[in-house]
């Protein structure tokens, strides 16, 4: 049995190595949005300075902090991409095991499409009206109490809108464009609006859900079609009817199947949504342990290439593949930040 | 037949009807499934195809400072929305490789964008209007041509679809296996000869023999959180590693290992012991020069098909880290790894359109593994069969 003790003798050797090696290659976790950014910065950062390439995974940004808030020791990963700010719980979390001088990275903007088929006549939608339309309860007709949501056809919802079933495509529950989706379309409506309110003041404790009511609506409107917004794509292709809400890179590379709607009237261009008129646009943010830095000598060039004009600037190489550049006055500010390493805060994370 | 014969049997029509039906009701089956896989297969094939080729335009590259620099300024500016940022960086190292170069310029096929490639495989693409002028010209200049797509075979991933490639994710799959099938293949052999042959008939073993038949049907997803939990988290071994993956994917195949072995012990006949132990020979004799010899054949043929299980499997590699962009090949197990159907679900997730055809050859590529893999299974298991 020569195999076995080749295999002790790989074991062997395997803990050698483990117990030897300095790790100098950064590695990442996060968000699934930002991982295509994240993953041509790395490859552009070994190909121009020979170091080795990051290895970015996958994680989603619920995932990636976790993984990132475990340990402060070079096991756990440097970087963690995200598709929306920080919680103070996560923070938290990352305090109590030792990770304390954290800093945060805006790279730019993400906006969501509420797209169809590029054979139908453009759509026009506001805010309220896509609230109606996902929603699991929404006010009743006399706007008094809450029912489960009875809208089947969009013009159920407004005599303006079209006489067309409501077919929605969209992420499931662990995507972090869905929590997005839920913050700006529902979230955002529904803390204003006092028959939720009321609903959460009756009972603050039952009724928890209510004070920003996000819950999207199960009985088959809203279609959770995975996390491959290129599924979604092709569903709309197929299926003329429905609408998807996917990310906005998306939209850009299947130009020739769907169009995006207008939100509110506005529709969702580059630079609508880097001025803030779209919308339903979000910022996404990476964030980098700064203790590692020390050992991991290519940390800080890593994150000044991102943070660079080549990268995330105006004609940026992300901008080619679908990165909302910030505006430049703030491009400079964060810059600046993320250079002076400044220390997430409980206090920073608080506003939004 | 008439109905006077005395053979008539009434009910024969029906039976033979009867018979017939099920007749048709298997072939039927059979013909379902031979097109399923006659679509998926084609789909791939007609997917697939337009990757075998990549579109090269050939251009003067000025080998200079200003190149060292900024890489974007070796070429003439007109063309370089049209040729593959991913080649042009590559510009300075190749100055740095070769000095001679420096201070020359050289008329080369330069590797073009993706959207160019996709523009010439007729395909949907986007090119400003500007930049398609230049092209058309190229073209007709004949400064386009499509060549073999040798990039695919020799480069890792890439953020540049015409850049990508799967050799890493290549790579990755053999350390990962060899990893797989160096732990699982002995523990694996070695527990069923102590079943089959050494432990004694009780409740005791049935038991177990439940568990292994179980545990051999479990989601794989529960592998990769079981390998979490016990290489990263106890045992420390990196994360996204060949190592991890691989020892993941080992406590996977094992049950299935286990029982393929333990199937082709059994069915060496019980006279081939008893002749042994006539000659005088010990137990430990007998197992190791004659049954496991005589069951070799068969325990081989398990233990390809659980390699070619392995082969395939992306969920539990997923909870390890080994779904991740990594473009270079790891040299050792113990660096960040990743395999081919993972390299894939990566693709298929991605926004560019180029990555379309990369996806479906590269399931070309893993399909054709796994069918030299069950062949060569096949043909082991027919070359040393023996028939008693």
């Amino acid at each position: 049995m020569t195999l076995s003790k080749i295999t002790i003798a790989l074991l062997a050797a395997s803990a050698l190595t483990l117990s030897l090696s300095a790790r100098d290659q950064i590695k990442m976790v996060g968000s699934s949005t930002v991982y295509p950014f994240a993953s041509s910065v790395s490859e552009e950062f070994s190909a121009t300075t020979k170091n080795p390439t990051p290895v970015v995974e996958s994680t989603g940004t619920g995932g990636g902090m976790k993984l990132f808030c475990a340990s402060s020791d070079m096991s756990s990963p440097d970087i963690t991409n995200a598709s929306r700010r920080m919680k103070a719980e996560e923070l938290k979390l990352c305090e109590t095991n030792g990770v304390t001088d954290i800093t945060e990275a805006i790279i730019g903007f993400d906006g969501i499409a509420f797209a169809q088929s590029k054979a139908n006549t453009p759509f026009n939608v506001t805010k309220k009206q896509l609230f109606l339309a996902v929603a699991a309860e929404v006010p009743s007709a006399d706007g008094k109490t809450l029912v489960a949501n009875p809208y089947k056809k969009w013009s159920d919802i407004d005599a303006s809108l079209p006489n067309r079933e409501i077919t929605i495509y969209g992420p499931p529950k662990s995507s972090g464009t869905r929590d997005a989706f839920e913050d700006m379309i529902l979230k955002a409506q529904t803390e204003k609006m006092d028959v939720y309110t009321k609903v959460y003041e009756a009972d603050k404790v039952k009724n928890k859900g209510y004070k920003e009511y996000g819950t999207i609506r199960t009985d088959g409107v809203y279609v959770e079609a995975g996390e491959n917004d290129n599924l979604i794509v092709a569903k709309l292709d197929k299926n003329r009817a429905a609408f998807g809400v996917f990310g906005y890179s998306f939209l850009e590379e299947n130009a020739d199947k769907v169009q995006g709607s207008n939100v509110d009237g506005i529709a969702p261009t580059p630079d609508n949504i880097s001025s803030g008129k779209y919308p339903v646009s979000r910022s996404l943010f990476f964030y980098v342990k700064n203790a590692h830095a020390a050992e991991i000598k290519s940390l800080n060039d890593y994150v000044t290439l991102f943070m660079s004009e080549k990268m995330i600037g105006k004609k940026g190489i992300l901008g080619e593949i679908g990165l909302i550049p910030l505006p430049e006055k703030e491009r400079t500010a964060i810059r600046e930040s993320v250079f002076k390493k400044e220390k997430v805060t409980a206090e920073m994370l608080s506003h939004k | 037949m008439d109905k006077n014969n005395i053979f008539y049997d009434p009910s024969l029509k029906r039976r033979h009807l009867k018979s017939k039906l099920f007749k048709y009701f298997t072939l039927f089956s059979l013909v379902v499934s031979l097109v399923f896989l006659a679509i998926f297969l084609l789909d791939m094939v007609l997917k697939g195809s337009s990757a075998v080729q990549q579109t090269y335009i050939q251009v003067e590259v000025s080998y200079n400072q200003e190149s060292i620099d900024s890489y974007r300024d070796a070429v003439a500016k007109k063309y370089l929305n049209l040729l593959s940022r991913a080649a042009l960086r590559e510009i300075p190292n190749q100055i740095q490789k070769n000095p001679s170069l420096m201070g020359t310029k050289q008329v080369l096929w330069m590797l073009a964008d993706d959207q160019v490639d996709m523009y010439m495989k007729e395909y949907y693409y986007k090119i400003d209007e500007k930049d398609m002028k230049t092209l058309e010209e190229l073209v007709k200049n004949g400064m386009v041509d499509k060549k073999f797509n040798t990039i695919f075979f020799t480069h890792g991933d890439s953020k540049s679809p015409e850049y990508s490639g799967i050799l890493s994710a290549f790579i990755g799959t053999i350390l990962t296996l060899a990893v797989t099938m160096l732990v699982a293949f002995p523990i694996g052999v070695a527990t069923a000869v102590y079943l089959e042959e050494f432990s004694k008939q009780n409740w005791w073993s049935e038991f177990l023999e439940i568990n292994i038949n179980n545990l051999a049907a479990i989601p794989s997803i529960l592998f990769g959180l079981l390998g979490l939990a016990i290489y990263i988290n106890v045992l420390g071994l990196p994360r996204s590693s060949a190592l991890v993956g691989g020892l993941t994917l080992a406590l996977m195949t094992l049950p299935i290992i286990v029982v393929s072995s333990r199937a082709a012990l059994r069915s060496v006949p019980a006279s081939i012991r008893q002749a042994g132990y006539a000659l005088g020979l010990t137990k430990v004799q007998v197992v190791k020069d004659h049954v496991i010899p005589l069951a070799f054949p068969g325990i081989m043929t398990g233990n390809i098909i659980g390699l070619a299980h392995a082969m395939g499997e992306t969920a539990p590699l997923i909870i390890v880290g080994m779904i991740a962009f990594i473009p270079d090949s790891p040299t050792s197990v113990m660096e960040a790894a990743t395999v081919m159907p993972a390299q894939l679900f990566t693709w298929a997730g991605m926004p560019e359109r180029a990555y379309i055809e990369r996806t479906a050859a590269g399931i070309l590529v893993l399909l054709s593994l796994l069918i030299s893999l069950n062949s060569l299974a096949v043909y082991l298991r027919k070359k040393f069969e023996v028939k008693w």
